[in-house]
This record gives structure tokens, sequence and C-alpha cells, in this order.
């Protein structure tokens, strides 16, 4: 058992670590600042959009919706990131983490307020319009704000996927939380700094999956066991 | 872009030679994929029901240490869990081969995502359905397996099933930690050859796998809308 | 078990409960011959329902006894399971499984409890089912139901176990009211072959039609107990007077 404790949870490693790790976690919230408003703006939009007349502007949106959904996050980073300098384009890693995870968290996004657009009669927006409202005023002023609270528990579901998705930025060497904590890790030969990088992802979600899980488990009436 | 940058980009990015050179390994990539990914799904699910059962019965320490290890797989990005589990428990004396550090992973957090959504399958089935079976004689136990369970499964399947797919596809977390799967076959090959086909035909092959999935999911999520009585 | 020497299908001896503090059972007595059929009428938060759902132990009451054929549910070595078997109840809101047929909600509790193979069990689920004119629906689930059928599907449920007492909470509440008539036409035959019933509901015709004996309760206690004819011809209390008086308005 204190090998155990000694492995991963030698205090006075994680306090050696601690620079670095702090410096990882301002990058870490930088990636958050970038992807998660990136991905709610292409949400709305993919969402938007796919409620377009035309055929030619759904379809081929309902297609890269379902690619990006399709393909594994990483596997669309490291295609960004190692592929694309074979077209020319060298995408610096922070460059890489923002397209990528662009296209992943807006189709996400998009499917949950798609959903949440769906969730609104019609007739909220004709009662809308017969006042005089313009479309994108009644959008912004009716539909959006029912919308965005009929799916607000899977919006704070997927953004903290969005921030667990940052980790991956340790794949392509992208100095944030976790690639800090393993770099510190393999200095010292001890996976406590990983505990301590782990602590902090804890210490920044678990208020959030404390929340989301509180909504999920509405019991229906007046529910009891047994 | 002009014909011959058309040909550039299709000679970095399919090129045949490369294809027929390499596309044994993302075949066999995607076996070890599929196989992961089974094993994940078969113990995560069964993890996170016995779980959700073992809660019903409303047993406080049990329960709040479910709650507690639920919350931090939830919380915890995988390839945090996957590292401490692959570099920690080597230094601690116990080695455990990386195939089956990234199918523990991963059974553990699909086990804790399929808890809280089996648990609030089975809190959305309402009070008046234990009173009636209760009522006619059937006990608690008789109650969850024959009259609630049936229900909170069916409306837990549409979520679940996007939540399925979300977490086989972090399979490909493997390759960080040297498992053999697509992700990774397809990085070794790209180093080798030096050119992108291989990261293309990997992203192909997850497509194959998954978009029949996705579809299958969109297709469940609507399908499961029931009308309860 | 306890067996005691007892002329009444159920008993309630001083039954009391509390909700947060609120007493809504205040020691309640009441008990019910075989083949009685006994209404209990009153206002709404009289505790009607929690006296009812009392006598089966869905509610667990604080204080008191309930006896069913002489057994008393609250020993401690009675088999509440095996009990309530013996005390059918319907619900206002039919609670029937909607994953089921009509044949498996009826048939569900005679293979797990009593134990019947399925065969058999599905023999009497159909016998249950035809009882209240609804062996042809045999195979449709709950959604495909009228709210009437739903009900009288309920019925034949609690039915199917052969009960010595069937206990009704507002059994027509949530119907519309096109659909109450065949619910009550189904409760006065299984009345009139024999069945003990104990019935809360606001179906004043029905009770006045219909029942043995009329319960009026109020504020956790019985206030009066009668014929329907005294009842609700010359009723004794104050209480039971303004209430009627209410409903008749």
């Amino acid at each position: 058992m204190s090998a155990f404790a000694a492995q991963f949870l030698d205090l006075s490693i994680m306090w050696q670590a601690a620079p670095l790790i702090r410096r990882g976690l301002g990058t870490t919230l930088l990636l958050c600042a970038i992807v998660i408003p990136l991905g709610l703006a292409g949400g709305l939009g993919v969402a938007l959009l796919s409620l377009a007349p035309s055929r030619l502007v759904r379809w081929p949106l309902a297609v890269a919706v379902d690619v990006f959904r399709a393909v594994p996050p990483l596997v669309l980073l490291i295609f960004v990131y190692a592929g694309l300098p074979f077209a020319g384009l060298r995408p610096s890693p922070i460059e890489a983490v923002a397209i990528a995870f662009f296209l992943n968290t807006s189709s996400y996004y998009g499917e949950i307020f798609r959903a949440g657009l769906g969730s609104i009669g019609r007739g909220q927006s004709e009662a809308a319009r017969s006042t005089g409202l313009t479309g994108a005023q009644t959008l912004a002023y009716v539909v959006l704000p029912q919308a965005v609270r009929n799916v607000l528990p899977d919006l704070m579901s997927n953004t903290v996927e969005a921030v667990k998705l940052t980790s991956l930025g340790s794949v392509v060497a992208l100095p944030e939380l976790l690639y800090s904590a393993d770099m510190a890790r393999s200095l010292t030969y001890n996976a406590s700094p990983l505990i301590l990088a782990g602590a902090i992802y804890l210490a920044i979600l678990w208020p959030l999956v404390r929340l989301i899980s509180r909504f999920e488990n509405r019991p229906a009436g007046d529910t009891a066991l047994g | 872009m002009g014909p011959t940058a058309l040909d550039r980009f299709a000679d970095a990015f399919l090129n045949p030679v490369v294809t027929a050179r390499y596309l044994p390994a993302i075949l066999k990539g995607v076996v070890v994929t599929i196989e992961v990914a089974a094993a994940v799904i078969v113990t995560g699910l069964a993890l996170g029901l016995a779980l959700a059962v073992l809660r019903s019965f409303r047993i406080r320490p049990l329960n709040v240490a479910i709650v507690v290890a639920v919350d931090i797989l939830r919380a915890l990005p995988p390839l945090v869990l996957i590292l401490i589990v692959y570099f920690g428990l080597p230094n601690a004396g116990l080695t455990i081969p990386s195939f089956a550090v990234l199918w523990l992973v991963l059974s553990l957090v699909l086990a804790a995502f399929a808890e809280e959504i089996f648990w609030a399958g089975i809190l959305s089935v309402r009070a008046g359905q234990w009173e009636a079976a209760r009522s006619t004689g059937l006990g608690f136990g008789g109650t969850l397996a024959y009259v609630v369970l049936p229900q909170a499964i069916r409306i837990a399947v549409p979520p679940l099933t996007n939540r399925t797919i979300a977490i086989t596809k972090n399979t490909a977390l493997g390759s960080v930690i040297g498992v053999g799967e697509i992700l990774n076959q397809a990085t070794t090959a790209q180093s080798f050859s030096g050119n992108a086909t291989p990261l293309t035909l990997g992203a192909l092959a997850y497509l194959v796998l998954f978009i029949p999935v996705v579809a299958l999911g969109r297709w469940i999520e609507h399908r499961f809308r029931w009308n309860r009585a | 078990m306890v067996e005691l020497v007892t002329e009444f299908v159920l008993e309630a001896r001083g039954l009391r409960k509390s909700f947060g503090g609120q007493e809504v059972l205040k020691g309640v007595d009441l008990a019910v011959r075989e083949r009685e059929l006994v209404f209990v009428i009153g206002p709404s938060g009289s505790g009607k329902s929690t006296l009812l759902r009392c006598c089966n132990r869905l509610e667990e009451p604080d204080g008191g006894h309930v006896l069913v054929g002489g057994v008393d549910l609250m020993a401690r070595g009675t088999d509440i399971n095996a009990m309530r078997r013996r005390v059918g109840m319907v619900f206002q809101s039919f609670n029937l499984y909607p994953h089921m047929t009509a044949l498996g909600n009826v048939s569900l509790a005679l293979r797990k409890v009593v134990g019947r193979p399925r065969r058999a069990a599905g023999e009497e689920a159909l016998a249950a089912l035809d009882r209240v004119g609804l062996a042809a629906k045999a195979a449709s689930y709950p959604a495909q139901l009228s709210g009437g059928q739903q009900q009288r599907v309920a019925i034949a449920r609690a039915l199917a176990l052969q009960p010595q007492i069937m206990l009704f909470d507002e059994p027509t509440s949530a119907l519309d009211p096109e659909l109450v008539g065949d619910v009550l036409r189904t409760m006065r035959e299984l009345s009139a072959s024999g069945m003990t019933m104990l019935v809360v509901s606001h179906e004043m015709r029905f009770a006045r039609d219909a029942a043995d004996r009329v319960v009026f309760m109020d504020g956790g206690a019985i206030v009066e107990e009668g014929t329907p004819a005294a009842i609700f011809g010359q009723p004794f209390a104050e209480r039971t007077r303004a209430f009627l008086g209410e409903l008749a308005r």
C-alpha cells in the first residue's frame, strides 16, 4: 500500500511539478476559451442551416455532421496536425486543436441546438411574427431562449466533454495540463503529477457533473421506491 | 486548383501504392479496434446496469461510494485515466498489458455513464408502477426485474446508444499507449511512408465502422419514443 | 401468523398515519363484511385514500392494525406479499405496465407470485379479462386501449389473483366522462357476483345505487356511516350535510 501511495500520492513531487502544471492549466483554460465558444457558435450555425429550405444545404450538412461525429476526435486532430502539412498547410498545435475540435464540437452542439429548436412549437414563432417581430428577432428573443432552456443539460454535458477533449492536445505536444503533468511524470518517474492534474480536472468539472446529474435524475412524480 | 495540384493532393492523401502497401496493417488495426470496442461495450454496460440495480436498494454508504466513483469517472478525461493506469501501476509493481489498460479504463468510464443513464431510467418509472406491482404481491426484486427494469432500459436505450458510441470511439486513445488499433497503425504507417495516405485510410476505416452506428443511434432515438400510458 | 376470529373480511383498528407532522389518519376503525360494498366519501384531504392505501400497506401506518381474513398485516411474521395477493387494488391512474399486453399485465403476478406455469397463468388471465368484457383485447398494449378499457384491465389484474376483497382508489377520476359508465358497470357486476369491495370515489349516484354502506370521512376520522338512504337522505352530522350540500350545488 505504501508503494502505491509513494507512486501516486507523493506530495513533494507534486510540489516540484506545481509550476509546470500551473502553466499547463493556463494553456488548458486558454484552449477551453477557444474551443467552447467556437463550438457553440458553429453548433448554432449548423442547427440554423439545418432548417434551411434547400436540400442542397441540408443534406451535405447532415453528411458532414455525421462524418465529424463518427471520426474519433483524436483521429481528426492527428489528421489535421499531421495530414495538413502534406497539403502545404502547417498548423501549429494550438491551431490544429482549434480546427479539429471546432469540427467535432460544433457537430455535437449542432445536434443539441437542433433538438432544442425542434422542441419549440410553431405557435411560438407565429405569435411572435404576428406582433411584427422580424424572423431574426423572433429567433433571438422568443425561440432561442426557450430552446436553450430545454436542452440546457445536454449543452452542459457537451461542454464537459469539450473541456475533457482539450486533454488530447497533449498528443500533439501542446503543453496543456495533461501534457505538462505527463512531462513531470517522465522527469520524476512518478505518477503523482498525473494525479495532481486529475485532481485539477476534477475541481473544474465535478461541480458541472453534479449539476448535470441533478438535472437528469429528476424522478417522475412522487417516486417512492419499494 | 489546377490538375497538377489536384494530382499532388491525391498523391499525398490517397496514393494507390501506399494504400496497397499499408492497407493490411490498417485492417489489422480495424480488427483490434473492434475487439477492444466489443469488450468495452459488454463489460461497461453490464457493470453499469449492475451498479444501477445495486443503487436502487438504497443502501446509503454503498450509494455514496457509487455516486462518487461515477462522478470521478465522468469528470476525468479518459486519457488522464489511461496514463495514470498505464504508467502508474507498473511502478507500483503491477504490470498490465496496454490492451487491458485500454479495456479496463474505457469499461469503467462506460460503466459510469451507463449507471447514470440506467438510474435515471429507473427513477423515471412512475411510483404508480411500483405500487401496482407491489399491490399484486410482487416483492421488491420481482417488481424491479419484471416491471421497472424493462421500462427503465427502454428509456435508457437512446441516450445509452449515443454515449456508448462516443466512448467506443475513445479506443483511438489506445494509440497513445501503443495498442495496435487503427490510429496507431495509421500514424506508424504515415511516418514510415512519409505520406498522408495511411491517415486518410484510418479516417475512412473509422467512417466505415461508425457511420452506420451513428445512423443507427439516430434511428433508435426516433424509434424508441413510445407512448407511456 | 396471528389468526384472529373475525366476521369481517377486512378490519382496520385504530389506524394512525402522519405525513410530515400532519396527522392524516387519527385512529380510524373500519370493518367490511363478506360480499359487502362499502363506499368511502369525503372532501379531498380527508384521509380516505390514505386509509385505503394502508389496507394493503402500500402506505405504512404509524399505528393500529389491519386484519385481512383474520390475519394481522402489521404483525411481524406476516408475509406481506402473500397477503397483498388477497387484497386487490385498483388505482386512479390505472398503472398498467406499458411494456406488456393486457394479458401480460394480468398474468404477471399469477406467474411470479402464485407460481402458475405460463400456460395456466395465461388461461386464468384470459378468464379474468373475459369477466371485465375485454378478452378480445388480450393482445393489446395499454397505449392502444381507451382509459376505460385500461381501467377494466387493471380490475382484471387484481381480480385474477382471486382476492378476498378489492380496494378501489378513485377508479373513475382520471377518466373522460363518457368512459366512466363502462367501469362502473364492471364494478357493479363484480359486486353482484359476490366480491367484497371497499371503494373511495366521488361517484355519488353510483354510491346511492350500489353501495351497502356509506362511510363519510373528514379530517382524518370517520364522521358517520350508514346505509346510502340514511347518509344521503338525512345525514346526522353537520359536516356531512355541508359536504353533500356542496356537491349538490
